[in-house]
């Protein structure tokens, strides 16, 4: 028991580790007084972090993203929440083809999604290219909600939602009163996990970028391409520290909700 | 007429296998009535059909007269205490038995009036505040039963409400369910695996198996006059001889006569079986000068049961099942004379 114990904290710690260690490193590389990423770093200056503010593409497609990302977000909750609450309590035909269409992540290569809507969206309707954005991340996150927020419906015990029903709500009544409540937590949950996914989507937002139109990853890419300066690693921190912020006010709302 | 009329009511979930077959079932206003039967008989099924949560293929439901068979369920206005109480975990006590006053659209001072009243018919005025996961088990099952009973149900439906507390407490709250239904005059169905508990609180029971009623009656005549023999076993009866019909009355292997109360009806048809509880069974004594319905036999067995004896006793008719008392003992390989009182023996 005492040596399972002490084997499985060497593991954890490992894990940690490896998922720590290269936060740690970058962390530390952008704090370097030298032009480029080294490790160690040498000096100590925060002019990075103000080279990032000073960009105007960072700040710009900073803005898109975050934008883009919170709709995005938001359209795959109002189409996920509904549907995982119609789809675990109705049986129909077909529910088990359209459970595994939503509840599988990557059935189609995000690569092929933003192709698809590269050449339908923008080529053929003329649509904007932000339009094109919005829905290849909401249906590229649309499966967190699903399954998150499935998850959390099938746990909560039905009879708790014909009590109700009982005692005269209706199904929307129901569903507002009763089931929402108490999913809370897992939509916020599944409302993070998509949020952060949609956030640092490269391979969909890759394709459909166009002039002026660049979310937050993909412009760190282009402009590793040509800068190997710690700017992006001062911005990689920033957005760590966003995470993290993002995740403690959402643990508040949840714990404040109960 | 009868208060709530169930009419050929049919179920099956599959479309094909009927879990309820022509089910009929009257119950009359005020009353208590159980639904008794073993674990997939079809108990919370037909529960599930009279409350609305669950639509039959056929039949129709009738209460006071009117046809309720397609009005959903929110619009019922039926109270019903589930298995596993399904209190809202989000909403203290208090909340939970106001939901049904708020949908209603009763007034705030009334709602407040009618529950502070109910929660002291259930002795839990202190526990308002409370969540539901704070409360124990017969504390959550008040809950439960304040909230449907607040709103002054047509009628009160109730899935084994007792089976998730300890045998104490199963006892207590047995007493406190009638009481509460006797007092506000609910009409009750009552849904339970237990024969005693069902028994001590009912006005009627309906013993149920294989998605039909067996038998319908008061307690007292289903514990006496079982109408079948899946009704005798279940409600404790153990011995069982097959009879014939003959020109005196009724034998047993062609050997033994038996006398059997006049006053009641012999079936009419073949298969006849006669039946008795091992403790209504008599062991004679040498010098007993009873001379009917006696089956001699072999004791296999004696079992202590706390307050008699039970013997198992080998005969010409299989082996029967005997109570003795602790007088006279009797050892395995032991003869002894059974007698079966005509007024015990029943004919299923
Ligand atoms: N939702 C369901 N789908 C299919 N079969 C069911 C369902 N609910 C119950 N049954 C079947 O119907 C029969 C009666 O069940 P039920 O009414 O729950 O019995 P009881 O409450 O007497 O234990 C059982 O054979 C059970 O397996
Ligand atoms: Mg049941």
């Amino acid at each position: 028991m005492k040596r399972k114990n002490t084997f499985l904290i060497f593991m954890v710690g490992l894990v940690y580790f490896f998922i720590f260690a290269p936060l740690v490193l970058i962390a530390l590389t952008s704090f370097t007084t030298e032009s480029y990423i080294a490790f160690p770093p040498v000096g100590f200056t925060l002019d990075w972090y103000s080279k990032v503010f000073a960009n105007k593409t960072f700040i710009s497609s900073f803005k898109l993203s975050f934008t883009i990302s919170l709709a995005a977000t938001s359209i795959a909750l109002l189409v996920g929440v509904p549907g995982a609450y119609a789809l675990s309590r109705n049986s129909f035909r077909g529910k088990k083809f359209i459970k595994d269409l939503f509840f599988s992540p990557n059935l189609v290569p995000q690569v092929v999604l933003g192709f698809a809507l590269f050449t339908f969206i923008i080529v053929r309707l003329r649509l904007n290219v932000q339009a094109a954005l919005l829905l290849g991340l909401a249906i590229s996150v649309v499966t967190y909600a699903f399954r998150i927020v499935g998850a959390s419906i099938e746990s909560l015990d039905y009879a708790i939602e014909e009590a109700a029903m009982s005692l005269g709500a209706n199904r929307l009544t129901v569903f507002f009163r009763i089931v929402l409540p108490n999913i809370s937590s897992g939509i916020v949950s599944a409302f993070l996990l998509a949020f952060i996914n949609a956030f640092n989507n490269v391979p969909l937002t890759i394709f459909l970028s166009g002039p002026g139109v660049v979310t937050l990853p993909v412009a760190m890419m282009s402009y590793i391409e040509y800068n190997y300066d710690p700017t992006v690693s001062a911005l990689s921190v920033l957005l760590m520290l966003m995470s993290l912020a993002i995740m403690l006010v959402s643990e508040k709302l949840v714990k404040s909700g109960r | 007429m009868s208060y709530l009329e169930l009419k050929n009511i049919d179920v099956a979930y599959d479309g094909r296998h009927k879990v309820l077959d022509n089910l009929q079932l009257n119950i009359e206003e005020g009353q208590l009535v159980s639904l008794l039967g073993p674990s997939g008989c079809g108990k919370t099924t037909t529960l599930r059909v009279v409350g609305g949560l669950l639509e039959a293929n056929a039949g129709q439901i009738l209460l006071g007269g009117k046809d309720y068979t397609n009005i959903p369920i929110h619009k019922r206005n039926f109270g019903i205490v589930f298995q596993s109480y399904a209190l809202f975990p989000h909403m203290t006590v208090e909340d939970n038995v106001a939901f049904g006053l708020k949908m209603r659209g009763d007034k705030k001072a009334e709602i407040g009036r009618k529950v502070a009243e109910i929660l002291a018919t259930v002795d839990l005025t202190d526990l308002g505040k409370r969540y539901p996961k704070e409360l124990s088990g017969g504390q959550r099952q008040r809950v439960a039963l304040a909230r449907a009973l607040v709103v002054r149900p047509k009628l009160l439906l109730l899935d084994e409400p007792l089976s998730n507390l300890d045998a104490k407490l199963r006892l207590k709250m047995r007493v406190e369910i009638r009481e509460i239904q006797q007092k506000l005059g609910i009409t009750t169905i009552f849904v339970t695996h237990d024969q005693e508990e069902c028994f001590s609180i009912s006005d009627r029971v309906a013993v149920m198996n294989g998605g039909i009623i067996e038998q319908y009656d008061s307690p007292e005549n289903i514990y006496s006059y079982p109408a079948t023999e899946f009704v005798a076993r279940f409600v404790g009866y153990e011995n069982f001889l097959p009879l014939e019909r003959t020109a005196r009355g009724l034998a047993s292997g062609g050997s033994i006569d038996f006398k059997i109360d006049g006053s009641r009806l012999i079936p009419e048809r073949e298969g006849l079986k006669g039946t008795i509880r091992p403790e209504d069974m008599v062991i004679l004594t040498p010098d007993s000068p009873i001379d009917h319905n006696i089956i001699e036999g072999q004791v296999e067995v004696r079992t202590y049961l706390g307050k008699s004896y039970q013997y198992k006793v080998s005969t010409a008719f299989g082996d029967l099942v005997a109570n003795g008392s602790s007088q006279r003992l009797y050892a395995a390989g032991e003869k002894i004379r059974l007698h079966l009182p005509e007024n015990r023996l029943i004919v299923v």
